[in-house]
């Protein structure tokens, strides 16, 4: 009953996490048998820090993203969630609309947002008056913006994903409590940093873990956009460039992947340390 | 925002309103740049272009027509892909519900010594970027021929739909142990040790008394798991070659290629690509909601 699909997720999950680190040491191309001459040691981590000219702006990039939805992203879908949060008139009307995009692909998302990004055709630059070939605003080109523009676009889904998960935790905290802390005569603001806040803590914590793996598998939209070039540059499509299309650079490719995976141990440690926690209890 | 200020005395109630229409004004606000982005891409998407080179983009269209999603629908072969995409979402979320309802079974019923550790190899492995692993996968499925009774003439799990619904189980089952695990928690454990004195055969616990109880938390993560695989845009990009095998949601990457000098049709083309999902989010939204939420309030 577990052994099977415990096997099948070995092998197509940990098996090829565990192999990205053997081949990080290679340069092997993917073509023939791997032979001594392959082993290279740590020359891909060495040419990686610094002679390769994207990695640093592709940490930078997924830094950034992060930053922007821990910061910005997450906490606005959390205020959202709190505002909703209270008896309100058409409140299923307002979770419908702040939800949709949760269900809509990345891919279909960035395609979306391309409509208002598009030069001369899209939406901000005929409001802007700068869709003549003269003043064009390039959001998905230039790449000093187009980092932002990928992450407005993906800030709209990340929004209501959080509030999802917010909302729900809200609802289950224990009405009691802010029964108490309204008698202790706590306002609004009161309650909800000083009590409310605090009991989440769980909750917290799994949004913060969502908000960080959300930032380093960011692949799909910057894909759509350009394949993650020129300004839009992530770990993530470092690896699918160099190690699956084009140069079938194998070896580098892997080095790269074991950088995103020792990064995104530390979210994983995070949650499974907390589900333990909650196993014990 | 009212019941934090009560008790109700007259002058307070008259302080509070206009904080209160604040709040919605607010809100209506939020909810209309919300939806902006998705009502944009129709109004582009029901125009046709002529009226749209005239008149420029933001204009009072003169006609409103469904010629562009024709359009894509045809030029784009979105039936091909719909049914690819069909091919494997169906059988994606029936395997993945089967067999991680019965890793949670085995998970939260009996106690183990590495109970834990299994629960925390399933788990982990799904938070794992997929492009931790994409490299060696990728060689991997041009290595491993497909078993048997699944093979036609000796291909290779890579450029296969069997392949393609492989990794999806695979990578989503780590998912939905956890959810499941948690629910079954939650059930009497009493019921399983009462049909165990029984002499009932483990399997039938599973399937004619756990499983039944757990209905509402398979409905949820049915939904959930559909819009999920149907919207997987990376595996089915990378272990698929053949364009006409990939599911809508990868295909759109080709077709952003071809329609992207009308971006009218480019419109109708991703709203083509979104409506099932819309649909079946707005038929099943309390099912899609608690799937979401299942994962992260325990119980």
């Amino acid at each position: 009953m577990v052994g099977i699909p415990l096997l099948f997720d070995l092998a197509l999950i940990w098996g090829p996490t565990f192999v990205s680190v053997l081949l990080s040491f290679t340069k092997w191309d993917g073509f023939g048998a791997i032979t001594e001459s392959d082993i290279i040691g740590l020359k891909n981590y060495e040419s990686l820090l610094t002679s390769y000219p994207f990695f640093w702006p592709a940490l930078q990039h997924n830094i950034i993203w992060l930053g922007f939805l821990m910061f910005i992203a997450t906490p606005f879908g959390m205020f959202m969630a709190v505002l909703l949060d209270r008896e309100l008139r058409g409140s299923r009307i307002y979770q419908t609309i702040f939800y949709l995009p949760v269900v809509l692909s990345l891919a279909v998302i960035g395609i979306i947002w391309s409509l208002q990004y598009a030069p001369e055709q899209g939406f901000i630059n005929n409001v802007l008056g700068r869709n003549r070939n003269d003043n064009l605003i390039d959001w998905l080109g230039n790449p000093n913006l187009n980092l932002w523009a990928a992450l407005v676009a993906t800030s709209w889904r990340h929004v209501g994903y959080i509030m999802v998960i917010y909302l729900a935790g809200l609802k289950s905290v224990d009405p009691a409590l802010r029964e108490a802390a309204k008698v202790d005569g706590a306002n609004e603001r009161q309650t909800f940093f000083r009590v409310v806040f605090p009991v989440m803590a769980p909750i917290n914590i799994v949004i913060v873990v969502i908000t960080v793996i959300e930032a380093l598998r960011a692949f799909d939209i910057v894909y759509i956009i350009n394949r993650g070039k020129n300004g839009l540059e992530l770990l993530s499509t470092l690896i699918t460039n160099n190690g699956i299309s084009e140069s079938n650079r194998v070896g580098f490719a892997s080095a790269i992947a074991v950088v995103l995976l020792l990064i995104s141990l530390v979210p994983i440690i995070a949650f499974l340390a907390r589900t333990m926690r909650e196993q014990r209890r | 925002m009212t019941a934090a200020t009560a008790p109700a005395i007259r002058p307070n109630r008259r302080r509070i309103q206009p904080r209160r229409i604040a709040l919605y004004a607010f809100l209506t606000i939020m909810a209309v740049t919300w939806l902006f982005p998705l009502l944009w891409a129709a109004y582009t998407a029901l125009r046709p272009y002529g009226d749209t080179l005239v008149n420029g983009y933001i204009s009072v269209a003169t006609t409103l027509n469904f010629d562009n999603f024709v359009e894509a629908f045809t030029r784009g072969q979105f039936p091909t892909f719909y049914l690819n995409s069909l091919i494997i979402a169906v059988p994606a979320v029936i395997l993945t519900l089967l067999v991680s309802s019965m890793v949670a079974f085995a998970v939260s019923r009996f106690s183990w010594r590495f109970n834990l550790v299994c629960l925390m190899i399933f788990t982990a492995g799904n938070l794992l970027p997929p492009q931790v692993i994409i490299v060696p996968l990728y060689q991997l499925y041009q290595l491993l021929p497909l078993p048997e009774p699944f093979t036609e003439n000796g291909k290779l799990l890579y450029d296969q739909y069997q392949g393609t619904i492989l990794i999806n189980v695979v990578f989503q089952v780590g998912f939905c142990v956890f959810v499941l695990s948690n629910y079954m928690k939650t059930l009497s454990h009493e019921l399983t040790e009462a049909a165990l004195a029984d002499g009932a055969p483990v399997w039938r616990i599973y399937w004619s008394v756990i499983l039944p109880l757990c209905r509402p938390a398979l409905a949820a993560l049915a939904t959930l798991e559909f819009t999920f695989i149907y919207n997987d845009f990376f595996w089915a990009l990378i272990l698929m070659k053949s364009g006409d095998k990939r599911p809508i949601t990868s295909a759109l990457n080709n077709l952003q290629g071809q329609f992207f000098t009308d971006i009218n049709v480019l419109a109708a083309g991703a709203l083509l690509a979104a409506i099932p999902t819309i649909l079946v989010y707005l038929a099943l939204q309390r099912q899609f909601i608690s799937g979401l939420t299942l994962g992260s309030t325990k119980g």
